[in-house]
């Protein structure tokens, strides 16, 4: 039988696993990467391939979004796994792991294998999820983990709910290392937070709206660190947000512990003050900070105390954000924007482009033990073109989401998905 | 010379180990910690003289006759208690139940008030049971009996793990150079915990195969290989000794559920296969068959030695009454008898 072949000719090859950055093509067979560097099509593509030219456009490993929040089963009304895989797919993420908190959760393999049969069906960008640390995300019991991951799921996180209990958090993270495992903490001290709805300051003095010190985050994230001594376990902090939290997992890392951590856009691409005059859709868990916090979770990008930059998608209708703020839900849609807004970083000049690719790519694929994000000979073919200068308009009513909670809409920004491909098959090809 | 059976009730019984000159150092039977690998070997083969005894149609010696035993149980137990009954009825003595975590305890007594009231009606040995670790010690600080433990908390549970050296010595011929591996609940157990230093003494190596969740903490340190993977732990193993794991820890706390445990942790043909091929299954019992061990397996004769031993139990039991009654170095500790009233 004949391979299928995909020749991607005059391609700026970007892998930030090997910093590779140069001109050159990329040859796919039957969904894998066989070939690629500099003058490999030198003599004409082989002969039967189809050919995609580039046109001198990056060609980098598709993205690997490790924070989504797809709603299916449960809510298919603000999102679902084809909504969502569009999303993806217009977003140039190839690979999404989802959050646990869905309907029913993630707690059990028959829903891990729902998921995946859903994915297949929706056959566009890959579907990975998390299955939640404990029961019904009661924050009591541990789940069958040996049995999801047996299952597929990539780790263990209780979603947008923090395991306060340091018991069952210890007890999670050594069982969960008895099989290897990754535990992820969505860390804020909830009691500390009570009905905060946003960070403690002088806005929300000024807005009059119920808020939580920043700390609250910190406290969490020192806490779990000597669970994570004491265990020896694989811990993740989600979405960091603060300053000080920042510092303490450097610190971590120096040290020797076993920790890494994520933000999002928002985190670096906004500060408090987007709130403006009661902004729902700029309403989200962790709160927006204060600009030193901003500035602090760019510097930990830079210097590699953040791994990964993740969208942490969360889909609400309008009915969930048209609400006085306090009554708002929580969350940000961000599959659409994550590529453009991490693209920010590079054009602002914090961190070069491969860099900030290395945020979407290798770094959460290896978090999580997966074979993607990276440009090499075997890896799936897991791919995404942009080109990373053009302006334009972030535009919600243009989001293949389900929904359009975003604080980024009308934002200017460079950076544009010109096509996604998911094992040699194109899942998004922009209109010329 | 001491023949300790007596010829008319049954055929003489030759020991290894020539027992004329032999004094059991200790007052009381408080763990395995403490016992040198010689008095080890004594007990067992005293005990293998004892299994031929209850073999017998007529199983009953006068050795104890005269003397009181008081099972004295303060958490339940029927097949340790049992056990001990029989080994103390066996050699002729006069044994007495207490199950005191149904009565005096209730009424307000104290541990020590119960054990000095026992102890002002001269019982020769109090065989204890204690939910709490160290509380059988402290107990045998205020009496003048022999005490022996039979089991306290976590801590030791020093006639089962002779008695699994019993039936393992009885099979293999030898403890020394055999791989042992003990799965399941270490965290919770005293049988781990006797079981441990047993067969590190007398130069078996031991491996522990459990979840992080059901190791203590610093294992490694007793000398053991630490293994969270059974096929891995089991690998080349000549004896492989399954642990109970109670029910009210199978729920979320420490493992997720039944099925993930036995998915991973449970004894079945399949995880036996990684062990050598006449490598043999123990279990201390009361087994949960499903949880940490396949049913099927549980009753093959040809692996499962389970049954043996419990007989083993009872031959244990009295060789340690033997040591602690007609071999017995005074008790330093207890308090003057005429003192006590």
């Amino acid at each position: 039988m004949t391979k299928h072949r995909t020749a991607y000719l005059n391609a700026r090859l970007l892998d930030p696993e090997t910093n590779l950055d140069e001109r050159g093509d990329l040859l796919l067979e039957d969904g894998r990467i066989t070939d690629l560097g500099p003058g490999l099509f030198a003599d004409g593509p082989p002969s039967g391939a189809d050919i995609v030219d580039c046109n001198g456009h990056c060609l980098a490993p598709g993205l690997f979004d490790m924070r989504v929040q797809v709603r299916e089963p449960g809510e298919e009304h603000m999102e679902s796994i084809e909504s969502a895989g569009h999303a993806a797919a217009a977003g140039g993420v190839t690979s999404m792991v989802c959050l646990p908190n869905t309907n029913p959760v993630i707690d059990d393999v028959s829903v891990v294998e729902f998921i995946a049969r859903r994915a297949r069906e929706a056959k566009l960008a890959k579907v990975f999820c998390y299955g939640s640390l404990t029961r019904g995300m009661n924050g009591t019991e541990l789940t069958e983990m040996g049995l999801l991951a047996e299952t597929g799921v990539l780790g263990f996180t209780d979603g947008e709910k923090a395991l306060s209990n340091p018991l069952v958090l210890r007890r999670a993270l050594s069982y969960a290392r008895t099989f290897g495992l990754l535990v992820i903490q969505h860390p804020e001290v909830a009691e500390l937070i009570e009905d905060g709805v946003m960070t403690e300051g002088e806005i929300a003095t000024r807005l009059g709206l119920p808020s939580a010190p920043a700390e609250a985050e910190v406290m969490m994230v020192e806490r779990d660190l000597r669970l994570v001594a004491l265990t020896g376990g694989r811990y993740h902090a989600a979405h960091v947000s603060t300053a000080a939290t920042v510092d303490v997992i450097r610190r971590a890392k120096r040290d020797g512990l076993n920790v890494t951590c994520d933000t999002a856009p928002h985190y670096f691409a906004l500060n408090e003050t987007s709130i403006g005059d009661y902004r729902t859709f700029a309403k989200v868990t962790p709160p927006l900070r204060s600009e030193r916090d901003r500035q602090a979770i760019v510097d930990g990008l830079a210097d590699g105390a953040i791994d990964a930059i993740a969208s942490d998608h969360s889909p609400y209708d309008q009915d969930s954000k048209r609400l006085p703020f306090a009554q708002a839900t929580f969350g940000i849609v961000g599959l659409e924007s994550l590529l453009p807004l991490t693209l920010e970083l590079y054009h602002n000049g914090y961190l070069t482009l491969l860099e900030a690719l290395r945020k979407v790519t290798i770094n959460p694929a290896k978090l999580l033990r997966q074979p993607v994000g990276r440009l090499a000979r075997g890896a799936p073919g897991d791919l995404v073109i942009f080109d990373p200068d053009k302006p334009w308009r972030i535009d919600v009513d243009a989001f293949r989401s389900k929904s359009k909670n975003s604080p980024f809409d009308e934002r200017p920004v460079q950076g544009v998905v010109l096509r996604t491909v998911v094992e040699g098959r194109a899942i998004y090809i922009r209109d010329a | 010379m001491i023949n300790p059976y007596s010829p008319i009730l049954m055929a003489p019984i030759s020991l290894s180990t020539d027992l004329s000159a032999f004094r059991f150092p200790h007052p009381h039977l408080l763990g395995i910690e403490g016992l040198s690998p010689e008095e080890i070997t004594l007990l067992l083969d005293l005990a293998d003289a004892y299994v031929a005894q209850n073999r017998q149609r007529d199983k009953k010696s006068d050795v104890l006759r005269g003397r009181t035993i008081i099972n004295l149980f303060f958490e339940n137990s029927t097949r340790t208690q049992t056990s001990f009954e029989l080994a103390g009825k066996r050699m002729g003595g006069d044994v007495i139940n207490m199950s005191v975590s149904s009565s005096s305890i209730k009424k307000g007594e104290t541990m020590i008030d119960t054990a000095m009231t026992l102890n002002a009606m001269h019982p020769d040995v109090l065989v204890v049971r204690h939910p709490d670790a160290g509380a059988v010690k402290l107990l045998s600080e205020k009496v003048n009996a022999a005490v022996i433990n039979a089991g306290d908390g976590r801590h030791e549970h020093p006639t089962q793990a002779l008695l699994d050296a019993l039936t393992i010595k009885r099979r293999k011929g030898h403890l020394d150079r055999l791989t042992v591996a003990i799965s399941g609940d270490i965290l919770h157990s005293r049988v781990a915990r006797s079981n441990i230093l047993l067969l590190n003494l007398m130069g078996a190596r031991v491996r522990v195969v459990a979840p992080l969740t059901l190791l203590p903490t610093d294992i490694d340190r007793f000398g053991v290989e630490v293994h969270h993977d059974m096929r891995e732990g089991l690998t080349g193993c000549d004896i492989v000794m399954m642990l109970r794991l109670q029910t009210e820890r199978m729920h979320g706390m420490f493992v997720p559920s039944i099925r993930e445990y036995f998915h991973f942790f449970g004894l079945d043909r399949e995880k036996l296969s990684y062990a050598k091929p006449d490598a043999l299954v123990m279990h201390p019992g009361p087994m949960n068959r499903g949880v940490e061990i396949d049913s099927e397996l549980a009753d093959d004769i040809n692996r499962s030695v389970i049954r043996e031993q419990v007989e083993m139990g009872v031959a244990v039991r009295m060789a340690c009454l033997d040591v602690l009654t007609r071999y017995d170095a005074p008790n330093p500790s207890g308090p003057n008898p005429s003192g006590a009233a």
